[in-house]
């Protein structure tokens, strides 16, 4: 199977300021990767650079298989149709309702009907949980955690294969984010999705990852699964899953538990 | 996290979504379906397969055979759905894997919920654009009581007073206005004296040219062209300032710590706009002027001197304190209708944008009202008949 995102020898630079040095990074199809790091490592910078935000001052980003760099604009507008992308604060657009910030990309296609676009938007809802009486209100005047779901439907709406989440959980209370990170693991699970996200939150981390991309000293330390990640002597990696907070998350997956605390 | 349901990469090529008819074992109709029905293959062709599935699905008894389709996402599914007229076909065969698309078409593909048809919809209308001008209204009220409040208690305390806000804001709605202001106040002068200058020209009353500009821009163009060009530049700026802070939450922030924002962000506005505003519409009427006599030395030989010299004689002295006096008045009008406006926008940016749109005709449309109140007002005051 060929990689979905191919990150290969990234540089960013800043002035003087050397964020990303020679930084390599795979996903393979179907698997669910977390980028951590402390703030200023440089994680929503390494995941606007994969979206075609930013340019990285040296290095390739490809997607698909296809370079971003130097690609003509129709096929970048082709690669950008496949994925999915949840913001932190959902940038839902205030000036439409619910119903048509999810029907907005759908009907950007031009291809289907508006009945088949009223029942897509329906279908997207319920796979999110929310209820139809909402469809018509403005974002304004909807919660958080209602604001993410319906961010997620209409990042799903063109049935992507790849979707990005920037702090899918930050915000919202713990029975929220609970409930949040069950609902992207049922559709990951049901639509086959490839997964990269950006979190703090170690439940959610702990909870939804294959892999843990820790981001430290300008390049990827670690790229593996969590015992993987847990298992590297690194002061970050000590103080973000082997702190108080780290080994409560941990202790909550079995078998885990009893390996962390031998460190 | 495992993937359950993750297929091995397929080794044939993805064909095209293609619709055979065919006959099942028992010599009923059928219909086979294979290739992709996903959004990247339905997106080009979901019309036209639409209505070939429609005209399919018209026979009841049609036995539906999708186990060879090799992709299917919900878009794929929810066409057929619809092309089955949203029900299950007796007969139908899926692949392994793809009943997941079809278990919650069901609940979602209800009815769409119509709004309810309301015969006083007009009245409604009307009644609440009734009640929303009465909301502007008290709303201005509060706003200028708070203000008078506000100045009342820094009078007492005229040292605990905004005053560096004030100098702000003087530099940013006044000084960086010049260069604006004069530009089309010099524009407006050159053009109304070579018009002028056309008709006075045919009765051979030249010299009136000084008493036309005079009056004509010193007593109403100048603060009128003022005014409008600062509601638009530092009206709209105002407005947008308030709003994005209400966006922000920055203006809830200012009320939780006790600081109270129409001392810190209002009153500056209002007085700083009431004291650029006379110094501007000097400025523009003097440069207006300078333009109108350039153009009437090229256009009626009335050298610039002579016009100049001709000015005093031909405009009392009195013009010029009405003009400073509407200044005053179109400047603290500006700035509150701005305030206003800003403070009443909705943390959402259509609001904002609606708002400063509404703050800029708003405050255009008051200072042209306020205007002919003056022209009205001050009708036997100024104008020599001499």
């Amino acid at each position: 199977m060929s990689p979905i995102i191919e990150v290969a020898g990234l540089w960013t630079q800043f002035g003087d300021h050397i964020v990303h040095k020679d930084l390599n990074l795979t996903v393979m199809p179907g698997e669910v990767v977390s980028l951590v790091g402390g703030s200023g490592s440089g994680k929503t910078t390494l995941m606007r650079q994969i979206l075609g935000l930013e340019q990285p001052t040296r290095g390739t980003v490809k997607v698909f298989g296809i370079p971003l760099r130097g690609t003509s604009t129709q096929t970048v507008q082709k690669i950008r149709k496949r994925w999915g992308v949840l913001f932190q604060e959902g940038a839902l657009y205030s000036a439409l309702s619910v119903f048509d910030n999810i029907a907005l990309p759908l009907r950007e296609l031009r291809a289907f009907d508006a009945d088949f676009i009223h029942d897509m938007v329906m279908l997207k809802l319920d796979m999110v949980d929310i209820e139809r009486r909402h469809a018509a209100k403005m974002p304004s005047d909807l919660s958080g955690g209602m604001i993410k779901r319906i961010a997620l439907a209409r990042a799903l709406v063109l049935e992507p294969e790849l979707v990005f989440l920037d702090e899918p959980t930050a915000g919202l209370d713990p029975d929220r984010s609970e409930s949040f990170v069950k609902l992207i693991r049922s559709l990951h699970q049901k639509l086959n999705l490839t997964v990269v996200m950006v979190t703090h939150d170690l439940d959610t981390l702990v909870s939804l990852s294959d892999k843990i991309a820790v981001l430290a000293e300008q390049k990827l330390i670690v790229y593996g699964s969590l015992q993987e990640a847990i298992a590297v002597k690194h002061p970050f990696i000590l103080n973000f899953f082997l702190g108080e907070r780290g080994l409560r998350a941990l202790s909550a997956v079995s078998g885990l538990g009893q390996l962390s605390s031998k460190h | 996290m495992t993937n359950n349901n993750m297929q091995p990469a397929p080794l044939q090529a993805i064909l095209d979504p293609t619709v055979a008819e065919s006959r099942a074992g028992d010599g009923s109709p059928a219909v086979m379906l294979t290739g992709a029905w996903d959004i990247r293959a339905l997106e080009a062709r979901a019309k036209l397969l639409k209505s070939r599935l429609k005209l399919l699905s018209a026979d009841a008894g049609r036995q539906w055979d999708l186990s060879s389709i090799q992709r299917l996402d919900h878009i794929g599914a929810l066409l057929l759905w619809q092309a089955w007229g949203k029900r299950r076909p007796a007969q139908l065969v899926l692949a392994p894997g793809h009943e997941v698309f079809f278990s919650n078409l069901d609940a979602a593909t209800g009815a769409a919920p119509k709004a309810p048809f309301d015969p006083l919809r007009l009245v409604r209308t009307l009644g609440s654009g009734m009640l929303l001008a009465y909301e502007h209204f008290i709303g201005m009220v509060q706003l200028i009581g708070q203000i008078l409040l506000d100045s009342f208690a820094l009078l007492r305390h005229p040292l605990r007073g905004p005053w560096r806000e004030i100098s702000a804001s003087v530099f940013r709605v006044g000084t960086q206005a010049l260069g604006i202001t004069a530009l089309v106040g010099f524009l407006i002068g050159v053009v109304l004296s070579y018009l002028s200058a056309e008709q006075l020209k045919a009765f051979g009353a030249n010299i009136f040219i000084i008493n036309l500009l005079g009056m004509g821009i010193i007593r109403e163009l100048g603060p009128v062209i003022a005014a409008v060009l600062v509601a638009g530049r530092s009206g709209s700026a105002i407005t947008a300032q308030l709003g994005v802070m209400r966006v922000t939450e920055e203006l809830d922030a200012l009320s939780v710590m006790g600081i109270p924002h129409t001392v810190r962000l209002i009153l500056p506005k209002i007085v700083a706009l009431a004291l650029a505003m006379p110094l501007l519409i000097l400025w523009t009427s003097g440069i207006a002027l300078i333009g109108g006599a350039l153009a009437a030395s090229a256009q009626l030989g009335i050298s610039v001197n002579s016009f100049m010299s001709g000015l005093p004689g031909a405009v009392p002295t009195v013009n010029i304190w009405l003009a400073m006096g509407k200044g005053v008045v179109f400047g603290a009008l500006i700035a509150l209708v701005a305030c206003h406006f800003g403070l009443r926008v909705q943390p959402n940016t259509e609001s904002l944008g609606i708002g400063t749109t509404n703050s800029v005709v708003t405050s255009i449309t008051a200072v042209i009202i306020a205007d002919a109140i003056f022209a009205v007002i001050f009708s036997d005051v100024g104008i020599s008949l001499s």
